[in-house]
């Protein structure tokens, strides 16, 4: 993950907002949000898929999604 | 485009770079997709899709770039293209989001993620983008500005709208019901996405 990223991260953490002042509570709940999610375990349907991007690659390319111009 | 030179093949090992950096992002497609549309499983379906994009195109990844930056502007794209064609079309399940939403948090929250999220969906959808790249997902507005095709300016001024809309919003506890299924609700929806369609993001911009 690129650094500037955690410098954002920090930089809303203490309190800053675009529209000055502090950060209302509810800030915290759309990082919750997010957080919630990334932290769900992946379903299985992920790594199948993750599993076949091999095989689609050593095979002959998938015509449909591969090829567009 | 009219872009003659073939990139480069990628080497097995540049291949497996990639599939390690793709699968360490899957996550955070998850939580982008899901703040962008209301159900879960139609957001799986748009970040499973957004995988098979990338993966297709993975010559036009630059190695060293933000996989997490690119991934999302494909991500956006394949859900405004979706969007577009109705496909999202009155698919937003209050109970169903209510309740995934709420379930798997199992700790007290200072407000509920079900309001949360809910507020976020009736925000314009420019708006909604632009707050989740920034307040959610740790986006600097330069990067939020690559994401989204536009200027810096323009993510600023967007985020701190979305702010002051929530600030409103769940301060009060009242939160407008904005279905996405109410008729003139959703062509107004689609008229803001064409706007927001108009910026396509960078690294798409030749997908």
């Amino acid at each position: 993950m690129p650094r500037n990223e955690h410098e954002t991260e920090k930089a809303r953490r203490s309190g800053k907002t675009a529209g000055g002042g502090a950060s209302p509570e509810w800030a915290d709940g759309l990082r919750h949000l997010y957080d919630s999610v990334v932290e769900e375990p992946l379903p299985d349907s992920f790594k199948d898929l993750l599993a076949q991007l091999d095989e689609t690659d050593d095979d002959d390319l998938p015509s449909k999604e591969g090829k567009k111009d | 485009m009219a872009e003659k030179k073939e990139p480069p093949k990628r080497t097995a090992s540049e291949k497996a770079d990639f599939k390690r950096e793709l699968t360490e992002v899957v996550p955070h497609l998850r939580a982008f997709a899901r703040g962008l549309c209301g159900r879960p499983d139609m957001a799986d379906d748009l970040v499973q899709e957004t995988m098979l994009k990338a993966w297709a195109a993975q010559e036009r990844f630059e190695p060293g770039t933000s996989m997490r930056a690119w991934t999302f502007v494909i991500l956006r794209n394949a859900y405004l293209t979706d969007m577009r064609r109705n496909r999202f079309r009155g698919e937003y399940d209050e109970g169903v989001a209510e309740r995934i939403l709420t379930a798997p948090a199992g700790q007290e929250e200072p407000l509920h993620l079900s309001d949360m999220h809910r507020a976020l969906l009736t925000l314009p959808p420019e708006r909604r983008e632009a707050l989740l790249l920034v307040g959610a997902g740790g986006f600097s507005y330069e990067e939020a500005a690559n994401i989204c095709g536009c200027a810096v300016g323009t993510i600023k001024s967007r985020v701190g709208r979305a702010r002051a809309t929530l600030n409103s919003m769940l301060a009060d506890g009242d939160i407008p019901q904005r279905s996405i299924d109410d008729e003139s609700a959703h062509r107004a929806i689609l008229e803001e996405l064409d706007d927001v369609a108009a910026g396509k993001g960078e690294a798409a911009a030749k997908a």
